[in-house]
């Protein structure tokens, strides 16, 4: 069946129930697709057409049998391969995972399967999530699908171009720091960072344990909530997930956004967004107004400090999360040392990239005896300034909107030359993950012909107001219903 | 302001168990520079008298119960090199 690529989440879960189509014709439409599409754009690293075939089936079945159709019933996945899903490789885009085989399935993408959701496969990253790219995969470049010279975004970038190709309506990526906002944006998909806590760790493979978080990629808002609603929750096998209740967030999105108070960190914007970005940002201002929100001026004022806290911090957590990674248990084994020092070192030097490197010289630096108080110590103190102008700024308004990224999508090479610049691209990204808030990506229209995003952060907890705001903003807006070129 | 060179890159990448080439050593000392001279805006905050921020979260603690582990044979299957039901490293002590 023709056109089943185009159709959302819910549409798909829609003529599943209805019994209009299988779920098997649904994952064959995707597979087709993706094979024909994702030859040229990478977004997929390894393809799983039998399990997902095999798994769609035997929800036909179950179906047939007369079982009531789960929320995502049938509907594809893209998995970015920092999740575990078992039978399938992990690789985290790193040659140290080359040939690792999780031995289960995170818990996000296992609440996914048991909604009645079939994984199509792993997608293309940075390495361990570290890029804004995803130029630092040790596998393969992903083509940006509106213009095959130019990135996706990063480190999520195979999911979003996943999304933004018709690979897949929904994927899953990591945000740590924009990893999932940044990708939708420049792919011209929603992207939405849960709080801190919402969704399981469990079965993700750490870059910083403090900032890491789970979240969607979809075409729509209602179809991130779907997925949402399904993956969010404590789990018992992640400490840091929250037993907060969790509202089925799909129930909320039709109410209106009256009084809704928006918050736009003026003087914090007026460093550097291009001039066409900020004009779709100023559009996108303007149609949340028209649908009755209020806008209000605040302040974040340690915000110019987020990059460089955000650095010190994520960089000082990966030193210590990547010390596993020795040769010894699994992954890697380099060359023929005669001693164990020897073993860590061939094993690290030939499996990590040199942004991994990097990232772990600067955090051990940030952490080394002499270093850690001016260094690492200092970023958790600025760190705690910036939840505090987070506080302040939700005293007196729902939501704060800035653009997700100063710029539309750059092109290949233009940035990996210098480490700083490719940083300092997260600038609007990077706070909600020092304070644990939630943020949604929103396409807002073009610059330069490229998608740009809206992002829209709230308080801890409150995705259900973002959401909101969100699909009041798509009701009013088309510009989630452009699709790349063919 | 930091000063960055290549000796200090290589102490760091010991602490790191990281095998650097010089070339790499000599390129992230200017780069880890860099980094460090534009972080040095932090230096200027007064956070004298502000907490550090681990988390966002409060710890939540569980009971500290006994559980069944992953069986030997499991989390011996990924192992690069085993051998009588133990992972087999090069000789640690001596030489």
């Amino acid at each position: 069946m023709s056109g089943l690529h185009e159709a959302s989440a819910a549409e798909i879960r829609r003529r599943v129930a209805g019994r209009e189509v299988s779920c098997e014709e649904v994952t064959r439409a995707h597979l087709e697709r993706i094979a024909s599409v994702d030859p040229a754009l990478g977004a997929f690293l390894v393809t799983a057409p039998e399990r997902a075939l095999a798994r769609a089936r035997a929800l036909d079945q179950a179906l047939a049998a007369g079982a009531e159709p789960p929320a995502l019933a049938g509907v594809p996945v893209a998995i970015k391969d920092v999740l575990h899903v078992e039978g399938l490789p992990t690789t985290c885009g790193s040659r140290i995972l080359e040939d690792y085989r999780p031995l289960f399935t995170a818990t996000a993408v296992a609440r996914l399967e048991a909604a009645g959701a079939v994984v199509l496969g792993k997608t293309n990253m940075d390495e361990f999530a570290m890029g804004s790219s995803t130029e630092h995969s040790a596998y393969q470049p992903t083509r940006n699908p509106w213009d095959p010279g130019r990135v996706p975004g990063g480190s999520s970038g195979g999911s979003a171009a996943a999304v933004a190709a018709r690979l897949a309506p929904i994927a899953l990526g990591s945000d740590t720091g924009g990893s999932i906002r940044q990708p939708a944006a420049l792919c011209g998909v929603v992207g939405l960072k849960p709080t801190y806590g919402r969704v399981s760790r469990y079965g993700l493979v750490a870059f910083a344990s403090s900032l890491d978080q789970v979240g969607p990629f979809a075409r729509t808002v209602e179809d991130a909530a779907l997925v949402v609603s399904a993956v969010c929750g404590h789990d018992p096998a992640d400490a840091t997930s929250a037993a907060t209740p969790v509202p089925r967030f799909e129930d909320g999105l039709e109410r209106d956004i009256c009084g809704l108070r928006i918050g736009v960190p003026r003087r914090f914007l007026a460093q550097g967004v291009e001039a066409e970005t900020m004009a779709r940002f100023e559009e996108a201002l303007a149609a949340l107004q028209a649908a009755g929100a209020v806008l209000a001026e605040v302040e974040l004022p340690s915000l110019p400090h987020a990059v460089a806290t955000y650095y010190l911090v994520a960089t000082a957590e990966a030193s210590s999360n990547l010390a596993r990674y020795d040769g010894v248990r699994y992954g890697l084994r380099a060359g023929d040392p005669t001693d164990l020092a020897g073993l860590y070192g061939m094993t690290r030097d030939r499996g990590f990239g040199p942004e991994v490197k990097r990232r772990i010289i600067l955090g051990t630096f940030a952490l080394s005896a002499g270093y850690y108080d001016a260094y690492y110590l200092r970023a958790q103190r600025v760190r705690t300034l910036i939840r505090r102008d987070f506080q302040q700024a939700f005293a007196g308004c729902d939501a704060v909107a800035t653009p997700t990224t100063p710029r539309p999508a750059f092109r290949f090479g233009e940035k990996t030359a210098d480490p700083l610049q490719m940083y300092l691209e997260d600038i609007f990204t990077v706070p909600a993950n020092l304070a644990g808030l939630p943020g949604l990506s929103l396409p807002c229209g073009l610059a330069e012909g490229l998608p740009v995003g809206l992002q829209l952060l709230g308080r801890p907890f409150e995705e259900e107001t973002l959401l909101r705001l969100g699909a009041a903003y798509q009701r009013a807006t088309g510009h989630h219903l452009l699709a790349p070129p063919p | 302001m930091t000063r960055v060179d290549a000796s200090t890159v290589e102490h760091v990448a010991r602490l790191a168990r990281l095998s650097l080439s010089a070339q790499e050593r000599e390129l992230f000392a200017r780069q880890l520079e860099e980094i460090l001279a534009w972080a040095e805006s932090l230096q200027v905050l007064d956070v004298s008298e502000v907490p550090p921020m681990a988390h966002p979260l409060a710890p939540e603690w569980r009971e500290d119960a006994p559980r069944q582990g992953l069986p030997r044979d499991r989390a011996l299957e990924a192992a690069p090199d085993a051998a009588e039901g133990l992972f087999r490293v090069p000789r640690v002590i001596g030489g």
